[in-house]
């Protein structure tokens, strides 16, 4: 029982962890994306385009094309929507809320459309599904249920489960302990002091800007894939991208806490199934707890003023050399 | 001496150079964003016809019929473009002030709330010259509330107020699906219906006839008072300020705490209008969904109209065009609505990017050169 509730809620935080990764590493550029929703919707749709082309197309699917080709659409389909988003901020200079919005209008429109309509458009009906593809990323490692509790907890996911917690390892190393990282963390705080001592703002704040979108479009990836076996439903992602943005700020922009607040996060979102007597009403009132907790610690770490746990300074705002 | 001067600046010279302008006359910068989106649904035609294989030219034609075809998509378009609107006002003085206000969906939806419980615990009991103030007076005061929590932090411990108000929108929206599991009818459909069909009772009423004209006139009239508000009232004077510098704004002794106090309750107030003209004016009913993204829609109006309460009006007409007009195309092509999302996104990236080429010109090398010489 518990380890099944351990294992729920992994799974429900996963794509929440997929998409903070992707926006600390984003907003620690200075970039606050609020197109992540957008792009996490993108890697989604992206992924299942590839895999559904792919069944198409071939009479057998090869195991290992049959996960190469949906992984690299989706990593192409966010980062592209994540370098568009780059090129109107970075080098148009323009409003990064209004921008991350627009991006989200587009990528959760895109989603919705070819995953409601490419099979209208290869001439068949219905949602998409892609079970043979999922099943290969839903395959978990073959000694999981012969281990019981530890199994169950550990043992029992797809690989995407364990690359996302290892994808927010290194953000979380990178980010502490490499001169790259400094610098990154420096654009963030400080463009302008950044630019003196040498570093390419440009670069980074590009660099991160499209590696975080990449990362956080594997968590609509994930969700399609594994989470739901490679079916596509409109508006079945959610309101996930979002509450990944919540994360992040739960996370206190670390990305080894955003894999505990993750597991908390899925835990508060499937928590309801487990306590007995629960209503519909309590059900609106659990969901709206990842969201309260996020608020309270925003306002704690703004109230507490301890640099570390802070936004990074620059977050929002433009950086243009010649306007000091 | 000459010559070396030259190897110098060769080395050192980038392909080009970026140099902030001085404000374009405005016509000038109104043609540049005309030809961006311009440019923008010449490229939507391209991915229609990708998608669909149909001839734009006719897709174009059907968006406006859709749009515009009857008199009934008429009264339904403007509705839409008040309701739009309406929204964008709300979040106009704030953002104008620098503080992002991404709640407004929200704040709508807890407006709207108020109303619809209003509605249902008050209607019937009520005449409705009673209730519909009362009814506004709930709505207005809720959003407001939306609006200032975030701003109370921000004023006391400068707390993020783009991911706090953008938090406070799923607290709305969760609220008010708590709201709907008592309010439902009938019992288990999760839904709350129309309510008080029969007595109509907290309904705006119609005016000569029609339903959405009273929606529409109080509209009209924000937008006309807002851009006085804006330009010509001594708050609207203090919110600028405050948005240029919150330095200069404490050197000229107005008190920024207060400003960003009044400014959010102003815009949460308006918020709450929205959720009232939804409600009570529209819908007749509340769920989840009854703002429908407009609060962040109406974020990009604003912007794109920049703060111009009138301009806002032809920003939120092309939004409801696109959205009203692939509507069309999705019935009449037998596509999926998101389409418009698509459409919508193509030409706000093209609108957003032609605002560099406003305000700032490009220098290439060759052009330095001769500057130089």
């Amino acid at each position: 029982m518990f380890a099944t509730i351990i294992n729920k809620a992994i799974v429900q935080g996963i794509p929440l962890l997929f998409g903070s990764t992707g926006e600390i590493l984003t907003e620690k550029s200075g970039n606050l994306n609020l197109g992540i929703p957008g792009i996490m919707y993108m890697g989604g749709s992206a992924g299942i385009i590839g895999a559904y082309i792919y069944e198409q197309s071939v009479e057998v699917p090869h195991p290992a094309l049959c996960i190469i080709i949906p992984l690299l659409a989706a990593i192409i389909g966010s980062a592209l929507l994540a370098l568009i988003y780059s090129f109107l901020t970075i080098s148009l200079r323009a409003n990064q809320n209004v921008t991350g919005l627009a991006l989200t209008t587009f990528g959760v429109g895109f989603g919705d459309f070819f995953g409601g309509s490419l099979t209208k458009i290869f001439g068949e009906g219905g949602n998409i599904s892609v079970k043979t593809t999922a099943d290969y990323f839903k395959t978990t490692l073959p000694f999981a249920d012969d281990l019981g509790a530890i199994g169950t907890i550990f043992f029992s996911y797809g690989f995407l489960v364990y690359a996302a917690i290892i994808i927010a390892l290194i953000c979380a190393w990178f980010l502490k302990r490499t001169r790259a990282g400094l610098h990154l963390r420096a654009v963030g705080e400080n463009p302008a002091t950044a630019d003196a001592a040498g570093i390419n703002v440009t670069k980074y704040k590009y660099l991160a800007t499209v590696i975080g979108g990449a990362i956080a479009g594997l968590g609509g990836f994930y969700f399609i894939m594994d989470y739901t076996g490679g079916s596509w439903t409109n508006g079945g992602f959610g309101d996930r991208g979002w509450l990944a943005i919540a994360l992040v700020i739960f996370a206190l922009w670390k990305p080894n806490i955003g894999i505990i607040g993750s597991i908390i996060f899925g835990g508060l979102y499937i928590a309801y199934a487990y306590i007995p007597g629960l209503g519909r009403a309590a059900l609106a009132i659990f969901n709206m707890l990842p969201y309260v907790v996020t608020i309270i610690v925003l306002i704690l770490t703004s109230a507490r003023n301890k640099k570390e746990n802070q936004p990074p300074e620059a977050l929002g705002l433009p950086y243009f050399r010649e306007e000091r | 001496m000459m010559k070396n001067n030259e190897t110098h600046t060769h080395v050192h010279e980038p392909i080009f150079q970026v140099v902030k302008r001085d404000d374009l006359i405005w016509y000038k910068s109104w043609a540049v964003r005309l030809i961006a989106i311009v440019i923008a649904l010449i490229i939507c035609a391209f991915v229609i016809v990708l998608l669909t294989g149909y001839d734009p030219i006719k897709v174009y034609s059907s968006m406006i019929s859709g749009t515009f075809g009857t008199s009934r998509k008429v009264w339904n378009t403007l509705q839409r473009l008040a309701m739009l609107l309406c929204i964008s006002l709300a979040v106009t003085p704030a953002f104008k002030m620098k503080f992002w206000n991404i709640g407004a969906e929200g704040q709508s939806l807890i407006g709207g709330l108020a109303s619809a419980a209003l509605m249902i615990y008050l209607g019937n009991k009520l005449p409705n010259i009673l209730l519909i103030p009362i009814m506004a007076a709930a709505s207005i005061f809720a959003g407001m509330i939306w609006g200032l929590i975030p701003a109370i932090f921000k004023a006391k411990f400068n707390t993020n107020e783009t991911l706090f108000t953008l938090m406070m929108n799923y607290v709305a929206t969760q609220l008010v699906s708590f709201c709907i599991v008592f309010w439902e009818n009938p019992k288990n459909s999760n839904n709350v219906g129309i309510i008080n069909q029969s007595t109509m009772s907290g309904w705006f009423p119609s005016i000569f006839g029609q339903k959405y004209l009273l929606n529409i006139i109080i509209v009209a009239l924000l937008t006309i008072a807002m851009y006085v508000y804006l330009k010509y009232s001594k708050h609207g004077y203090e919110i600028s300020v405050v948005g240029e510098s919150q330095n200069t704004a404490r050197y000229i002794g107005i008190n920024v705490k207060k400003v960003i106090l009044r400014t959010m309750a102003l815009s949460g107030a308006l918020c709450g209008v929205a959720g009232l003209l939804l409600v009570s004016g529209t819908n007749h009913t509340i769920n989840t969904s009854t703002v429908g993204g407009m609060g962040f829609t109406a974020i990009m109006v604003s912007w794109l109209a920049k703060f111009n309460p009138f301009i806002m009006v032809l920003a939120s007409f092309l939004i409801v065009f696109l959205e009203r007009g692939a509507g069309e195309i999705a019935t009449a092509f037998q596509l999926n609505e998101s389409v418009s999302d698509i459409l919508t996104g193509i030409i706000l990236f093209f609108i957003i990017g032609s605002e560099f080429f406003v305000r700032y010109k490009i220098h290439f090398r060759a052009n330095i050169k001769e500057g130089v010489k």
